[in-house]
């Protein structure tokens, strides 16, 4: 990245601009095809899913329950209902397979928001802001089903602005706008990534599922990395990036293993070099090119 | 020296650690307090929020609702609504408004199918058995039933006629001469659909549903109805009751459970009972 200039630009110039947006092109088409599906009953009468991202029936057969809330009322105290288990089940399977935190960045509603808000903050080089601990989110998370348990009610399902925006906009939002419009101005102003990459702890409930998941970023052509940081700056959780990216010293495999890694594939977009691939965690083994690219350092 | 700056390096990553940690809990600990502080007041049920057929009370509902509007989605009447925020209700819980569309009782209860979890009561399968809330008469000075109107609207809309809500006649004091018609709630029939509280012809209903927190009295545990016990037990608690032999003044007679104290009229030659007098006439031959 030159000085200056956007992450990905070089990536444009060399691969031309849509397969530079490639996987953010997928991404904002999935989040905003699984919207349409939802409010196509609500709006006209056409009844694909029914319900909201709590839980949902797909064409009157498939549920899908979101399995952190259906975490939250097992600790209140309640039963499993078989529907309920069932969505949840099929939702875990699911997430396990593609990777936790491909609900952050393929499917949630707040992701285009907090994508939004990392966008402009480049875009107008505002640095700085307060600091947060990645690890806040686990706290988080760790406190909401405390208090589950503890005081027998759902408490954050008062506040999460996830479900929040779904729900909102199936069957009304209320002031729910607010909610919205307060995470876009946490992450613009107050923190970079504040909300998703920090604090949210239904993201650090995913990161928890993707921790052993099947599908996973490689960094499978490292040593065709030139150091030019695209891929730290787009990334919203960079420090996945390094151990994978950089390790081939300290001989750590070439696949992002972190939970943490949201799959959005901004990386394999940005990157002049194609050095990410989507790939598996089983693809992890050190290939023979690392003898290379030690020899290669050597003689630069 | 090395040594050292090494040892200085490694108090300062145990001091930056330790700082991190507790600023991160500190904050969300303030942030659980909110939550529980917030939680308290979401939980206050508005009196006009009505719960769909089969929640539990409010407290177990709000652990076991998911708030994902499946319910809502099933009902065919439109009855139910997610609550926004802003409501007064626990964000994104069912509810319905009696007085705009009440609850039509559908034999096939389709928001409790529908529900994935437990917050409405699978076992509920016969919407008579549901408690909604209980309908109450709150306004009996703007009831025109107690004026002596003839309105019985709420006896006539409810779905369990002549069980929920019965007509208790009374005298009209006003009129001396005519009947009032008030209606009665009994709550080992009302579901709290609110049907009664929809139909009232007044501007402000005089019947509403409340949620049964609210509707229903509760007597102390302690307390036993005596009438109660003896038709369990078959015999009275106490000792039963024996003729009581009262000393009477000279004269009078008592009627034991029956007309009470009962003055002889001994001075005159005839009882007020002509069977005295044929008596009497009998001994004195």
């Amino acid at each position: 990245m030159q000085k200056g200039e956007f992450p990905g630009a070089e990536a444009v110039k060399s691969k031309g601009w849509l397969s530079a947006h490639r996987y953010l092109l997928f991404r904002r088409l999935s989040q905003l095809l699984i919207i349409a599906l939802f409010l196509t009953g609500p709006l006209f009468g056409v009844w694909i899913v029914k319900g909201n991202m709590a839980s949902s029936l797909t064409l009157d057969i498939l549920p899908l329950t979101d399995p952190l809330v259906f975490l939250q009322t097992l600790l209140t105290g309640n039963l499993p209902v078989q529907a309920g288990l069932i969505g949840a089940a099929i939702v875990l399977l699911f997430y396990f397979v593609v990777g936790g935190r491909v609900f952050c960045s393929w499917v949630c509603p707040i992701n285009m928001v907090t994508d939004a808000a990392a966008w402009l903050r480049r875009k107008f080089r505002l640095k700085g802001g307060t600091t947060y601990s990645r690890q806040a989110r686990y706290w988080m998370l760790l406190a909401i089903l405390l208090l589950a348990a503890t005081t027998g009610s759902i408490i954050w399902e008062l506040v999460n602005p996830v479900s929040l925006v779904y729900r909102g906009l199936i069957f009304g939002m209320g002031i729910g706008w607010g909610v919205i419009f307060a995470i876009f101005l946490l992450d613009l102003l107050v923190a970079h990534n504040a909300w998703c990459g920090h604090l949210c702890p239904v993201g650090a409930f995913y990161s928890l599922i993707g921790k052993l998941s099947l599908v996973r970023i490689s960094a499978a052509r490292r040593q065709e990395c030139d150091d030019c940081l695209d891929c730290f700056a787009i990334c919203p959780e960079q420090q996945v990036i390094k151990p994978a990216l950089k390790g081939a010293e300290r001989n750590l495999g070439p696949v992002i293993l972190s939970g943490q890694c949201t799959n959005c594939g901004r990386c394999i977009d940005v990157c002049a070099k194609d050095v990410f691939v989507i790939s598996t965690r089983f693809s992890n083994q050190l290939p023979e090119s690392r003898g290379n690219s030690n020899q290669e350092e050597v003689m630069s | 020296m090395d040594k050292k700056s090494k040892q200085d390096k490694v108090d300062v990553k145990r001091r930056r650690f330790l700082t991190d940690t507790l600023r991160t809990a500190s904050g969300v600990c303030l942030v659980s307090l909110a939550l529980v502080v917030y939680q308290r007041q979401a939980k206050a049920l508005p009196s006009t929020a009505i719960r769909p057929p089969g929640a539990g009370d409010e407290s177990d509902f709000l652990g076991a609702c998911i708030r994902c509007g499946l319910c809502v989605r099933d009902c065919p009447y439109d009855t139910l609504k997610l609550a926004e925020l802003g409501d007064e209700i626990a964000l994104g819980t069912p509810y319905f408004i009696a007085r705009d569309i009440p609850c039509e009782m559908c034999e096939d209860i389709p928001c409790v199918v529908a529900c994935p979890t437990s917050a409405l009561d699978h076992e509920l399968t016969n919407i008579d058995d549901s408690r909604m809330g209980l309908a109450v008469v709150v306004d009996q000075e703007a009831c025109i039933a107690f004026q002596g109107l003839r309105c019985e609207v709420c006896f006539n809309v409810c779905p369990i006629r002549n069980k929920a809500i019965t007509l208790d006649y009374q005298h009209n004091d006003r009129s001396g001469k005519h009947a009032l018609f008030i209606p009665v709630v009994h709550s080992d029939a009302c579901t709290g659909c609110g049907k009664c509280e929809q139909a009232c012809i007044l501007d402000e209903a005089a019947i509403k549903v409340f949620p049964l927190a609210l509707a229903k009295g509760e007597l102390g545990k302690h307390y036993r109805l005596g009438w109660e016990q003896q038709k369990n037990l078959g015999e009275p608690l106490v000792t039963p009751d024996v003729p009581h032999q009262y000393n009477l003044p000279e004269g009078m007679t008592y009627d034991y459970g029956g007309e009470g104290l009962i003055e002889e009229p001994a001075d005159q030659p005839f009882s007020s009972n002509p069977l005295d007098t044929l008596n009497r006439n009998k001994e004195g031959i």
